[in-house]
């Protein structure tokens, strides 16, 4: 295994040795050390990597990965794996806020719970959360997939586009246009398949499913006060 | 009262400064549809700008230079402060960022080999990057939008710049908007948005909310770029001098400030008329908040809404900015409401020169529309050089004045070659009423 300490080298050594990386490389595992809430840490990869970072980070953790897997061995800063487009990111502890921010592949893992604004604008991206979610969660989320073993905040998928969500606990309110849907079949099967990826052995017919009612879509007067 | 009574003197129709014809018509409008009013373009009512300023010319005082003869540079680098691939322009008027799915593909190649021809740059907008004008684009800036539609990281690493766009000058503090009728199948999947639904983006970034975070999300985007590319931002003429201040903090190499005749691709009519600042009045601050920091120069101040001419150009560049942007002008140099459409304007209730229910996607031009028999008009070769020989008259006409005020460079022009025609415009910017040494205002913000 290769080890970066940030305590020896800095933020743009690190990333650029990750970086530096291509898809043949026989480098596979790498430890980050020291993250000690570092910004921007392990960002932008586009390798087949798997990355550990033992200790806490701060914003942006894994934003914009691709084909790399990235563990976080405590908590994450806002906006952890922002608009990742493909590989794995999972989180031992807590998220904050923006945790899966605009993703558009990939898998999100969180197990502790995650804040506010978990998977807004999500395009893609698959994200599950062992815990529970904050508020204003899957706000604009137009693709993939948010699983909450949890409970939810208010305004659950305000405003929603074709996300769907999963959720086992409570929801304290859910958003503009964001309804309870029926649970058929292939969203057990779906689901099933997501709490594998996630490492959870929730039962997925604890789950209720969520969307949009697709009330919103296009401007209707009738509708203003949604606005 | 008989035939033989004198006639009782008439009053003429007196119509209302207030309930103008035009006003009663968005109100009957309003009263019918039950929603605003939209459209593209930017503000159109009269406000204080670059016609109101006037150059003073060398004379005895002052030693003009050969108009035909003696060098006048045009060169701008941008992004000088941090990033390791500054960007290097031919010319200091760059393509402002306009997005595919507002304009067709064919509108954004022409933008593209139009720039590339000019040596200048273009800009993507909220679409994400197409092939057609980062193919075509020999210099091609990517915004990062609220919406982060199409973001990802390899166009962020083909990009020449990074923009980051806080907000623009015909909608400081309002999202994008893109309506049904142009989310085709290609829009929608650039977007992972439905097809035919109305987009109306975010107004603020999904993952950062204040100036300590821009600072972090501006060091994300140069980590995952080595700190190659210039990182502009992007912001609406509002609060010029705190938000540039801001912008610079936050790690900006380029700030790009949009005043309110700046266009849109569709939004509120009354957005767009009653929020922000004329660009006139946005210059002064932004300069002064990159000297009152010891950066002007260092940190590039790109001005843009309602640049026509190489006066503007010379104007913007006189009173502190070291490029300009254009869109609308630069549409219009392709072709948009082009008098030979003209029949076809009047079929959609308008007329050449003020179509500007871009949103519709109806444009006989073929330049704001997705319909694919629309933008087959447009040829993107042809428009392309329209758009190159325009920039080169700008060019030419800036020089014209450079030269005549005594400078053998574009940025050289200062505050100093200027007066004013009105009050107005000498206090927004600084400089005197023509024929006096009175600049009103002067001493604040």
């Amino acid at each position: 295994m290769q080890s970066l300490d940030l305590q020896a080298e800095s933020l743009r050594d690190l990333n650029a040795r990750l970086h530096a990386q291509s898809e043949k490389t026989n480098e596979r595992d790498w430890e980050i050390l020291n993250p000690k809430g570092s910004h921007a840490l392990a960002v932008g990869l586009d390798a087949p990597i798997d990355v550990i970072v033992r200790g806490s980070t701060g914003y942006y953790t894994a934003g914009m990965n691709k084909q790399a897997t990235v563990v976080v061995a405590g908590n994450a800063g806002p906006g952890v794996a922002e608009n990742m487009m493909s590989g794995t990111v999972m989180i031992e502890g807590d998220a904050s806020q923006y945790a899966g921010a605009t993703g558009r592949g990939g898998t999100l893992v969180i197990k502790g719970n995650a804040a506010s604004r978990c998977g807004i604008s999500m395009k893609g991206i698959d994200i599950i959360v062992h815990g529970n979610i904050g508020h204003m969660s899957a706000f604009m989320g137009q693709s993939g997939n948010l699983v909450v073993c949890g409970d939810a905040g208010d305004s659950l998928g305000d405003s929603l586009y074709e996300a769907r969500l999963f959720v086992r606990g409570s929801v304290k309110s859910l958003g503009a246009d964001c309804v309870e849907k029926e649970m058929r079949r292939e969203h057990i099967e779906l689901l099933r398949d997501l709490l594998v990826r996630g490492e959870c052995d929730a039962d997925p017919s604890e789950f209720k499913r969520y969307g949009s009612a697709r009330k919103l879509y296009n401007f209707n007067v009738d509708n203003a006060s949604a606005y | 009262m008989n035939d033989q009574s004198p006639k009782i003197p008439q009053t003429l129709p007196r119509q209302s400064a207030t309930f103008t014809n035009e006003i009663n018509s968005e109100i009957r409008r309003a009263a019918a549809t039950g929603i605003y009013d939209i459209r593209g373009g930017g503000a159109k009512r009269r406000v204080p700008h670059f016609d109101d300023l006037l150059f003073l010319g060398a004379s005895i005082s002052r030693y003009p230079l050969e108009g035909y003869r003696e060098k006048c540079t045009t060169t701008v680098t941008l992004g000088t402060r941090f990033a390791k691939k500054p960007i290097e322009l031919d010319i200091p008027v760059t393509i402002a960022g306009m997005s595919f799915g507002a304009l067709s593909g064919p509108a954004k190649e022409a933008l593209g080999r139009g720039a590339t021809l000019a040596g200048t740059s273009t800009t993507t907008g909220d679409g994400g990057m197409t092939e057609e004008e980062r193919g075509h684009s020999k210099t091609l800036v990517y915004q990062v939008l609220p919406s982060r539609y199409g973001m990802n990281p390899d166009d962020l690493r083909r990009a020449d710049a990074i923009e980051v766009v806080i907000g623009q000058g015909a909608k400081p503090g309002g999202g994008g908007m893109l309506l049904g009728q142009k989310i085709t199948d290609r829009v929608a999947e650039m977007r992972t948005l439905p097809k035919g639904i109305d987009q109306r983006s975010s107004c603020r970034h999904p993952d950062w909310t204040g100036p300590d975070d821009l600072e972090i999300k501006i060091l994300e985007l140069r980590e995952i770029t080595g700190w190659e590319k210039p990182i502009y931002v992007k912001i609406g003429g509002t609060r010029p001098y705190y938000d540039t201040t801001l912008a610079v903090k936050a790690g900006a190499d380029v700030v790009v400030l949009d005043g309110m005749q700046g266009g849109t691709a569709a939004t509120q009519d009354v957005f767009i008329e009653h929020v922000g600042l004329p660009t006139l009045a946005c210059i002064r601050p932004a300069v002064q908040a990159l000297q009152d920091m010891g950066l002007h120069r260092e940190v590039q101040l790109v001005i843009s809404g309602g640049i026509r001419t190489g006066a503007d150009v010379a104007k913007a560049m006189a009173l502190g900015a070291d490029a300009v942007a254009i869109g609308t002008a630069a549409m219009v140099a392709i072709g948009d409401n082009d008098p030979r459409w003209e029949a076809e304007y009047q079929k959609l209730g308008t007329t050449a020169g003020a179509y500007d229910d871009w949103h519709e996607g109806r444009d006989p031009a073929g330049i704001t529309t997705q319909d694919p028999d629309l933008s087959a008009r447009l040829d993107p070769v042809a428009a392309g050089r329209r758009l190159r020989n325009y920039l080169t008259v700008l060019t030419l006409e800036a020089q014209t004045i450079a030269r005549a005020c005594g400078h053998n460079s574009l940025h050289n022009l200062e505050p100093e070659d200027l007066c004013a025609l009105t009050m107005e415009a000498a206090a927004m910017a600084r400089v005197p009423l023509a024929g006096t040494t009175w600049i009103p205002g002067q001493g604040g913000l």
